[in-house]
């Protein structure tokens, strides 16, 4: 059965690797639903979280052939109930909706978004949570009109240690 | 530099120099390239060190590369090939491709463009490092002339450590025009990288306790034997425990042909006792191999009732198409030489006779017609036969691919390790000729024979030029039936016999020796055969045979794509 997984990679600092890892999913037409790149708490240690859809097997053979990227330094694979995860999304509204359609208003409180910026123009509503919540709330914005919407890829922690500073210093 | 003291041993030099400096700092004293605008700097460096490192020219990048694998193949040296950017750097690539999926040392040097025309669609610009990313065990692009001894150290590290496989440095030509305060160090560590992983002495003991407790055990081997320098501890091994022990195509040469253990070949052209038998086996151990498709065929048949114990050293390969009971991760030098000692000396003489009855079945449908034809054309074996009397089986037998490979494999005597080159898990038509400079080069004082058909020799025939030009003696045997034959064999036997563009029309192949001033032979009847065979291995030259063989002959035992191993067919 296809399950949705988030993997974690621990990295060196290397322009090429996005490519390669890349490579790696394109080779077994797996789609990558989405992919954040990020600093991790390691010095000079890269992060890179992916999430896709395929059975846990493929999952397995797809994290080995990863691991074995040179610069690859450790990587792993959770279901979503081994992570705390979130995703960030970001909606430009008309500004006019805020006196004009004054319930909007109730809208973006209730569902505990925030607003980022106001302009003459346009504001820009900022939800952070997980995909039903963000979705919930483009449901919701949508009959006012959304001038723009987008997402972030998923960022994830993991409930289990990843123990990549001790794993480093035996590597040394 | 008047600064440079005993201290301080750094000394300011050119990039170009640098990469020159480092590839003698790693032992490599031979290299095979073609020059080019992006790559020159390096040339001209090459020209200043000619007497300490051997620079050879082919005609094309792809015999550079093919060569270099060829070399390192047969010496365990890391192989070193040279390209200018662009089409330089990607003719390389299918001989990049070719030593990654046979895990061959490589280290290859591009040139590129100058930095600051980086992504300006230069004259002979690619993106090199994208291109050969998927298809490198590690790339790198050096921009910076400082940069460069390290990128080298680590290439030569990465390149012949763990599971060997081709790596890419791609330069660009201000770094080797620029300098640098030079000062060499070798790479003996990259943290995020594990050439070998640690053996799990559990594993190890479990392996033994499986292997102990079999009655019909059986073990195929692979590479990972003549890579990990394992053949002492494989032989002690079989031995030990008695095993009947078959081979993948690389794995050829690990153990000698006439080792009683030794029962022939696995997979699609393998023997016939070892396919069936597969499925027969209580305990099946692999070693240093990795379950190619050609290998197992359909893998839901495959072995069901065995339990699997997995010699490897990459742990990707461990569970990849065969799950396995026990994996034991770790070098095969080492892990064999640990678990020896937990091995009960063993015989299994009525398991190791069905191999020898099945393989008496093959002899009388299969090996007996090649071998002794009783129809007037010739065949491949007969041929192959012929030159192992010659040789004694202690040539290094270089071939390409298609049905002469699936022959010269099966056919070809081995008394040595490391003397079967031939390009397995890519199939790169064209791998021999180019291939065979490079073994001969990498073992100057044995006999290379190459075995070509008449089309892949007609895909990197220009390398004659190479043999010309560097007077490398080596003995290149087309097997001449005027067909794409392998193509034609499935076209014949699958396709209705519809021949769609598999007939050659070939040239007088011995006019194209003679004009590269190579010794040429044609033999078209039996009664010709041996005293040309004769002739050609007691030649200190080059030498080219062409043998016109029967047209249609197919290689058998045959398993179908997608059938099951027991279902392989003597005909």
């Amino acid at each position: 059965m296809e399950e949705l997984f988030t993997i974690s990679v621990y990295t060196e600092n290397n322009p090429g690797l996005l490519n390669r890892i890349a490579t790696i999913f394109l080779k077994r037409h797996i789609n990558i639903e989405s992919l954040n790149v990020s600093r991790s708490e390691i010095e000079n240690v890269h992060r890179f979280t992916i999430v896709a859809r395929m059975k846990e097997l493929a999952v397995k053979k797809l994290v080995g052939q990863i691991e074995k990227q040179i610069e690859v330094i450790k990587a792993y694979y959770h279901t979503d109930d081994e992570i705390i995860f979130h995703e960030t999304a970001l909606y430009k509204m008309a500004s006019s909706l805020l006196f004009e359609q004054r319930e909007i208003q109730n809208v973006i409180k209730n569902s505990s978004a925030n607003i980022v910026t106001v302009d003459p123009e346009f504001f820009v509503i900022e939800k952070t949570g997980r995909r039903k919540d963000t979705e919930e709330l483009y449901d919701q914005l949508e009959p006012y009109g959304i001038m723009q919407f987008v997402r972030s890829g998923r960022i994830s922690i993991s409930k289990t240690e990843m123990n990549i500073s001790s794993l480093l210093e035996k590597l040394k | 530099m008047e600064n440079s003291t005993k201290t301080n041993p750094t000394e300011r030099i050119s990039g170009a120099e640098a990469v020159v400096r480092s590839l003698l700092r790693e032992g490599a004293d031979l290299a095979y390239g073609y020059p080019g605008g992006a790559i020159m700097p390096i040339y001209d460096e090459l020209y200043k060190y000619q007497d300490k490192l051997q620079h050879v020219l082919t005609r094309h990048e792809q015999g550079a590369i093919h060569a270099a694998q060829g070399f390192a193949r047969v010496s365990g040296k890391v192989g070193v090939c040279l390209a200018t950017s662009g089409p330089g750097a990607t003719n390389l690539i299918t001989g990049i491709a070719d030593a990654q999926i046979d895990s061959t040392p490589l280290v290859c040097i591009t040139g590129q463009v100058a930095s600051h025309l980086l992504g300006t669609d230069a004259f002979q610009e690619t993106d090199v490092i994208s291109i050969s990313a998927p298809v490198t065990k590690w790339n790198i692009q050096v921009t910076k002339s400082e940069d460069i001894p390290a990128a080298i150290a680590k290439a030569f590290y990465i390149a012949k450590s763990g599971r060997p496989g081709p790596v890419l440095i791609d330069i660009t030509k201000d770094a080797q025009l620029g300098e640098l305060d030079y000062a060499y160090e070798k790479c003996t560590a990259v943290r995020s990288y594990k050439p070998v992983p640690k053996t799990n002495t559990e594993q190890l003991k479990a392996a033994a306790e499986l292997i102990n407790a079999a009655k019909k055990p059986f073990i195929v081997f692979g590479q990972g034997v003549i890579l990990g320098e394992a053949e002492a501890e494989f032989k002690a091994l079989i031995e030990k425990a008695g095993i009947p022990s078959a081979w993948t195509v690389l794995g050829l040469s690990a153990l000698p042909t006439e080792h009683y253990l030794n029962v022939g070949m696995v997979g699609m052209h393998g023997h016939y006792g070892p396919n069936k038998l597969t499925n027969e086996c209580d305990v099946l151990i692999a070693i240093g191999m990795r379950f190619d498709d050609r290998v197992t065929g359909n893998l839901n048949t495959y072995a069901k009732q065995a339990k699997v114990v997995h010699f490897e050293i990459d742990p990707a390969e461990v569970d990849k198409n065969v799950k396995s009971t026990v994996a034991v991760l770790g070098d095969a030098k080492d892990t064999l030489s640990k678990i020896l000692p937990f091995i009960n000396e063993n015989n299994h003489d009525a398991w190791h006779n069905e191999f020898k009855k099945h393989w008496e079945t093959e002899v009388e449908a299969v090996i007996d017609p090649q071998l002794k034809p009783t129809k007037e054309g010739l065949t491949m074996g007969e041929v192959i036969n012929q030159v192992n009397k010659e040789t004694q089986g202690d040539a290094i037998i270089v071939s390409d691919v298609g049905q002469h490979q699936m022959f010269t494999v099966r056919y070809a005597d081995f008394t040595k390790t490391r003397s079967n080159v031939t390009s397995g898990g890519l199939g790169t038509m064209g791998f021999a000729l180019p291939a065979a400079i490079g073994a001969k080069m990498g073992a100057p004082k044995r006999e290379v024979v190459a075995y070509i058909g008449d089309g892949g020799y007609q895909m990197t025939c220009q390398e004659l030029g190479t043999i010309l030009q560097t007077g490398v003696a080596v003995k290149i045997v087309v097997l001449n039936n005027e067909y794409l034959g392998m193509v034609r064999q499935w076209q014949q036997l699958f396709f209705d016999k519809r021949y769609a563009s598999t007939t050659m029309v070939n040239p007088d192949f011995i006019k194209l020796a003679e004009a590269y001033d190579i010794q040429a032979k044609k033999v078209s009847k039996r009664e010709d055969l041996a005293g040309a065979v004769k002739e050609m291995i007691a030649s200190d030259q080059s030498y080219f045979l062409e043998v016109m063989i029967e047209k249609e002959d197919n290689v058998f035992p045959m398993v179908p794509t997608g059938a099951c191993v027991s279902e392989v067919r003597l005909s």
